[in-house]
């Protein structure tokens, strides 16, 4: 990170110098006026941001009740709360559940995404455009609503999925998934079942931004690159790894880091899919740190404690993306 | 002779693969409308109906009159717009004046700032839920719209600037300056050059930001406690959690709340790509 600050600084330095000597002398007034224009969106990002994130570090070494939310003082209890989590099975349940679901749905993701996006390069002209719109549907659906239809399509008793499955002959679904019978049949109990409805759901929403990101990138490639690998003997597969990947390498590192992270934190789809925080086995960090705080009587310090491991996380893979789009787009 | 044939099967393989992906992308989408639109005897069958025997707009009526706890949907869209138009206004705001900031001048800690505004946006929300909450009880704000305003202007805010930023920055300064040179203050020329301009992409990082604020839940969830608060979000996670799930009621709020998004999203989809990853794709 200081090494990127460090670059992009002496980069800032070099630009500034010509400016200062340009044509317009700038009183101090001028020299005062970013400052000023930056001045509402810094005092939202140090108010809302940044004082709460402080808030959250101090907290997590406290035992914040109910009294302490309505405003009396907070006992300090040192390092307790962290040594409560780490010695949790809830937390090392919750955090398996998290890196588990996150290495399944990113490599789902990114593998449909990426096989999407080179057909959609070989495709016609109206047929790319029908699935461009159509991956666009599920893309740009609310969280909410792709919860919702998901529970929905796996529900026990209407879902499309039971009956699908009920209409597949019963020795190939006993033999596959061990069930023959699947009227009735609750996916949201186990975490197994639940997860796998989720990562469907997750995959679904999120690959279209993958295919399209590609696509972009497959279109900025000269064709005669392919039309060369071709001319050598290379099928798709090595076509792909020897002249795509290579080149959007740096497509992929970013498409891969954002979507480590909006995988590490999903919400709201496990909400509604766990039906609340009933059901500590089907955890991952940031529902348990919701279901600590907000569970009654709320348990506030802890719930931080937790919030704080799924930040230091995240934090570790941010600078991975801030280091490859400084690296990119040169922060001008 | 095989070529062509060869050719000809592998287009066909390539356009399966097409129809397999649109199939997988739209039916949920299908079958949200679809159930909307069903009768309660074709919605709660064993023997699934793909489509409607005969199409009723019962569910619609249903959630807009009396509503699935007995408080019409109007409440909690009016809540939703409140919200989101009260963020991206103010938001909006922030953004044009930072992004002209860090397009415009050449100032210390500028790049400082800019990498500031990529790892704050990567602040995972739900992290902040907890602190947001209390400092916003402290203050008075839980159970009031304005307090989501306010915490959707930090939310949206960052990605806002990063985006503005190109579009001011593809003003041509020669612009600005030939109005200076013919006497025009400063605040002049940004209303009369800069701003109309930078109009369409101010519109473009807008219905971002109203995207971003008319999906969010868990905040709208926590703070706000009564029912004539809740958002759409909120709302429809009220109407799954109830014993019998209404499910031709939920799925008519579903596709209510998600029609403004889609078509919103049509218009602004491209930006989405260059804004989130931004130099890596030059196409």
């Amino acid at each position: 990170m200081t090494d990127t600050a460090l670059r992009s600084g002496t980069r800032r330095g070099r630009r500034t110098a010509p400016a200062r000597g340009g044509p317009r002398p700038r009183g101090s007034r001028t020299r005062l006026t970013p400052y000023l224009l930056l001045a509402p969106t810094l005092v939202v990002i140090a108010g809302l941001l940044l004082y709460p994130l402080y808030r959250m570090l101090v907290m997590s070494t406290q035992d914040v009740g109910l009294r302490e939310i309505r405003g009396e003082p907070a006992e300090s209890v040192g390092a307790a709360n962290f040594r409560e989590i780490l010695t949790s099975e809830v937390f090392w349940q919750a955090l398996r559940n998290t890196v588990a679901f996150a290495a399944v749905a990113v490599s789902a993701t990114l593998v449909l995404g990426t096989l999407v996006g080179l057909l959609i390069h070989r495709l016609g002209r109206v047929m790319s455009t029908t699935v461009v719109i159509s991956t666009m549907l599920a893309w740009s659906m609310p969280h909410m609503s792709v919860a919702t239809v998901w529970r929905w399509l796996f529900d026990e008793h209407g879902g499309v999925a039971n009956w699908l499955l009920n209409q597949a002959p019963d020795w190939l679904t006993g033999a596959l998934l061990g069930r023959a019978d699947w009227s009735g049949y609750s996916w949201f109990l186990d975490p197994l079942p639940l997860y796998f409805v989720l990562t469907l759901a997750v995959v679904w929403q999120s690959f279209p931004f993958i295919a399209v990101s590609v696509l972009a990138g497959l279109k900025s490639i000269p064709g005669e690159l392919f039309e060369a690998a071709r001319v050598d003997g290379a099928g798709p597969w090595r076509s792909f790894w020897q002249v795509t990947f290579p080149l959007l390498k740096p497509v992929f590192a970013v498409l891969l880091v954002l979507s480590i992270i909006w995988d590490f934190k999903v919400f709201t789809q496990l909400h509604v899919l766990a039906g609340g925080i009933g059901n500590p086995a089907a955890y991952n960090l940031s529902l348990y740190a919701y279901a600590e705080a907000f569970r009654s009587p709320p348990r506030m310090g802890l719930g931080s404690a937790i919030a704080i491991v799924l930040a230091v996380i995240l934090l570790v893979i941010t600078v991975f993306y801030v280091r490859q789009i400084v690296r990119q787009e040169d922060v001008r | 002779m095989r070529a062509v044939a060869g050719r000809r099967s592998s287009r066909v393989a390539i356009n399966a693969a097409a129809i397999a992906v649109i199939v997988f992308s739209v039916f949920p989408v299908f079958w949200m409308v679809s159930t909307a639109l069903k009768t309660n005897e074709d919605i709660f069958t064993t023997d699934i109906v793909l489509v409607p025997t005969s199409v009723t707009w019962a569910h619609f009526r249903e959630i807009f009159t009396e509503g699935i706890g007995n408080t019409s949907l109007w409440i909690y869209l009016r809540n939703s717009t409140v919200v989101a138009l009260g963020a991206v206004l103010f938001g909006s705001a922030a953004a044009l004046l930072g992004a002209t900031a860090v397009a415009r001048f050449r100032f210390r800690f500028r790049a400082s700032f800019l990498i500031m505004l990529l790892i704050v946006q990567m602040v995972p929300h739900e992290a902040l839920l907890i602190p947001l909450f209390v400092m916003a009880r402290q203050a008075g704000l839980t159970n009031r719209l304005l307090g989501l305003v306010i915490i959707n202007v930090a939310f949206t805010l960052p990605f806002a600037i990063w985006m503005l930023r190109t579009f001011v920055a593809a003003v041509p300064r020669e612009l600005e300056e030939a109005a200076e040179i013919d006497g025009a203050s400063r605040f002049r020329t940004f209303v009369s050059i800069l701003f109309p301009l930078v109009a369409p992409g101010l519109v473009a990082t807008s219905i971002f930001s109203f995207i971003t604020v008319w999906n969010e839940f868990i905040f709208a969830f926590t703070l706000m406690a009564d029912e004539s608060g809740y958002t759409m979000p909120v709302a429809l996670r009220w109407f799954i959690a109830r014993e019998g799930i209404d499910w031709g009621g939920v799925m008519a709020t579903s596709t209510v709340m998600t029609i403004p998004v889609i078509i919103f999203f049509l218009f602004v989809q491209r930006r989405m790509v260059s804004g989130l990853v931004a130099g890596a794709v030059k196409g």
